[in-house]
């Protein structure tokens, strides 16, 4: 079985001090834990919820219903292409046939070297940056293939 | 032209905040009373600018002043109408403005403990937040006794997963206490039973924003800067297709049409406006004959839409209606949460009406169909989803139906794309 590493415990332990109820840690939880790990999968949900006195339900529930969180292990950089309204007007579906061929995945897709992971993600809230994505939180915007290019290559 | 919030822009360190003026605001607060500062609010026309629009004076004063129990503010920084990208801004550039905001609502409500839930999309700006409230919190404006009164304020910033839904106040609190984010039903409101089931305020960043300008001058002064019941400025985030799409701080009642051209440098190219989307994707289209509207609540529910976030979407001659309509749709059928039959089944209805007619499969009657779903999710539900999801679909129906019935007819896109 895994284990939380004692970094993320300490970390861990410090955000439970931010709330009177534990189980209001739990969003910040996963994400150290995601981190960690790379995602969260059935033997991370028990871990967390060992962790917060959860029952494995309780975050089964809460993990899936949260898009940020993998379920499988996925590429070293998660990229989450723009598909929403601002991003379609200003050629986010080309952009998306591109990104798609280029790395030879399809949408939810981990490319065969295991660096990236392609999603597509509604409003990321850059819209003025149109077509839009992001990599690793980082956001790329006013795409075009020849940008994808020099981005995915920059990126080890 | 008086502006309220950019001009604090790029101040992000706190001496750069204090030595242009800030935190004088929150200092004069505490030495003001609770009820006077709500009254000041109330004067200055401010309103809720995460969409809804509702007095922030008047919404305070619903939280029981005699309560013993703990009350909490929840900032919402979870920012996730499509369009929208206010906050983030205000939040990167502006992050003490938020925090002196938060301590002026906090003394004002009685509230010692406020949560940020900031969409898990903004991990760089969270972190930008942290530092400037580790910094209040070195100069000892937040934590205890803050300026040496008997007021202690104590902030946290909370990220959200990944759920639009989450923006909505009850999911909110929800998704706060570490489940899922499902909308609660109402009465009871969170003015009395929200986080922990305790008296909550939930404010949005940018109405928190506007807080300390308004001690600083007076609420007469700010709703002197708008029209009307709207006070103050507005800020707007423009995106689509024009010249300069971005942010733009106008006072309130400032045309569309001023917004999109003197501002946002026009339609580019050489294309012909076909629409603009005022609020956020869920704010009714209006046609270029109706962008003469004034920016403000009144006049924007006058012209049959709403002004919402503020999020402004240009489209000009070569959007596709029935394209627009398959992203509206898939969007609030992917971020319903399920709770409610009508909004679960009408969303996922539309969104594959919607996408049939995209490629070309559409059917005769479609487009009454799709207005019929519409307007039979409205009203009926326990958050406001489905009215979000129901209206635009409404308005661009009534609007582009012609469009939209030659897209059937003929099987594909009637119009002309680059
Ligand atoms: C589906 C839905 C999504 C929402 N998303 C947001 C959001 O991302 N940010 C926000 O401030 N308000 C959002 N709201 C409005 C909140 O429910 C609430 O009205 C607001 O945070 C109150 O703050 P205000 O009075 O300062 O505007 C949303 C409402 C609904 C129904
Ligand atoms: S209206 Fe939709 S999003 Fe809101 S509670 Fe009901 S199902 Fe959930
Ligand atoms: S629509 Fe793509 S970032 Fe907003």
């Amino acid at each position: 079985m895994k284990e939380i590493s004692p970094e993320a415990k300490e970390k861990i332990e410090d955000l439970l001090k931010r709330y009177p109820v534990r189980r209001s840690a739990l969003l910040e939880v996963l994400h150290i834990v995601q981190q960690e790990w790379g995602y969260i999968d059935e033997e991370g949900e028990e871990a967390v919820a060992s962790l917060l006195g959860l029952e494995p339900v309780q975050l089964h529930e809460v993990v899936s219903f949260y898009s940020m969180y993998e379920r499988r292990p996925a590429g070293r950089h998660i990229i989450r292409v723009c598909r929403n309204l601002s991003c379609t007007l200003m050629g986010a579906e080309p952009i998306i046939t591109y990104l798609k061929k280029k790395l030879k995945v399809e949408e939810g897709e981990t490319t065969e070297d295991g660096k990236f992971t392609l999603e597509t993600a509604e409003c990321l809230g850059a819209c003025e940056l149109a077509p839009v994505m992001q990599i690793d939180g980082e956001f790329y915007g006013n795409l075009t293939p020849e940008k994808i290019d020099e981005i995915l290559e920059r990126i080890k | 032209m008086t502006l309220v919030i950019t001009p604090w822009f790029g101040k992000v360190k706190i001496e750069d905040y204090i030595g242009a003026g800030g935190y004088q605001g929150a200092r004069k607060a505490l030495f003001m009373a609770p009820d006077e500062i709500i009254e000041e609010v109330k004067r200055s026309n401010l309103r809720g600018r995460g969409g809804a629009g509702f007095p922030t004076g008047i919404k305070w004063s619903f939280v029981p002043k005699d309560s013993p129990k703990e009350k909490y503010l929840c900032i919402n920084a979870d920012e996730g109408e499509p369009g929208t990208f206010k906050d983030k801004y205000i939040m990167r550039e502006a992050p003490h403005l938020l925090i002196e905001g938060a301590i002026i609502a906090s003394w004002a409500v009685g509230i010692n403990t406020a949560y940020i839930y900031i969409r898990g999309e903004y991990g760089k700006v969270a972190l930008i937040l942290e530092k400037a409230i580790e910094e209040a919190y070195a100069k000892g404006f937040l934590g205890k006794n803050i300026f040496g009164t008997d007021f202690s304020l104590d902030i946290f910033v909370h990220r959200g997963a990944g759920a639009y839904i989450c923006g909505e106040e009850t999911a909110l609190i929800e998704s706060l206490e570490g489940k899922r984010g499902q909308p609660r039903i109402r009465p009871p409101f969170p003015a009395t039973y929200g986080l922990y089931g305790c008296p909550t305020v939930v404010n949005n960043v940018e109405t928190l924003a506007n807080l300390p300008a308004i001690i600083k001058n007076g609420g007469e002064w700010f709703a002197s800067l708008g029209v009307g019941k709207s006070g103050g400025t507005k800020l707007f985030a423009v995106s689509g297709h024009v010249k300069r799409p971005g942010l733009y701080e106008l006072p309130m009642g400032t045309s569309l049409k001023t917004l999109i051209y003197d501002y946002a440098g026009g339609i580019r190219g050489n294309h012909r406006l076909k629409g603009v989307i005022p609020g956020g994707s869920s704010s009714p289209i209006l046609k270029p004959e109706e962008i003469e509207v004034p920016l403000d609540y009144e006049s924007l529910a006058q012209a049959g839409s709403m002004l919402g976030s503020g999020a402004v979407i240009v489209l000009d001659e070569t959007a596709c209606m029935a394209k627009v309509l398959q992203v509206i749709t898939r969007f609030y059928a992917h971020e319903s949460c399920g709770q409610c039959t009508p909004c679960r089944q009408g969303t996922a209805w539309m969104a594959r009406i919607a996408e049939r007619i995209v490629r070309g499969m559409g059917r005769e009657g479609d487009v009454d169909l799709l207005m019929d779903i519409a307007r039979s999710m409205m009203g009926k539900t326990i958050c406001p989803l489905a009215d979000a999801a129901a209206m635009p679909v409404i308005a661009i129906c009534e609007k582009y139906r012609e469009e939209l019935e030659e897209h059937i007819r003929e099987r594909k896109c009637p119009v002309e794309r680059e």
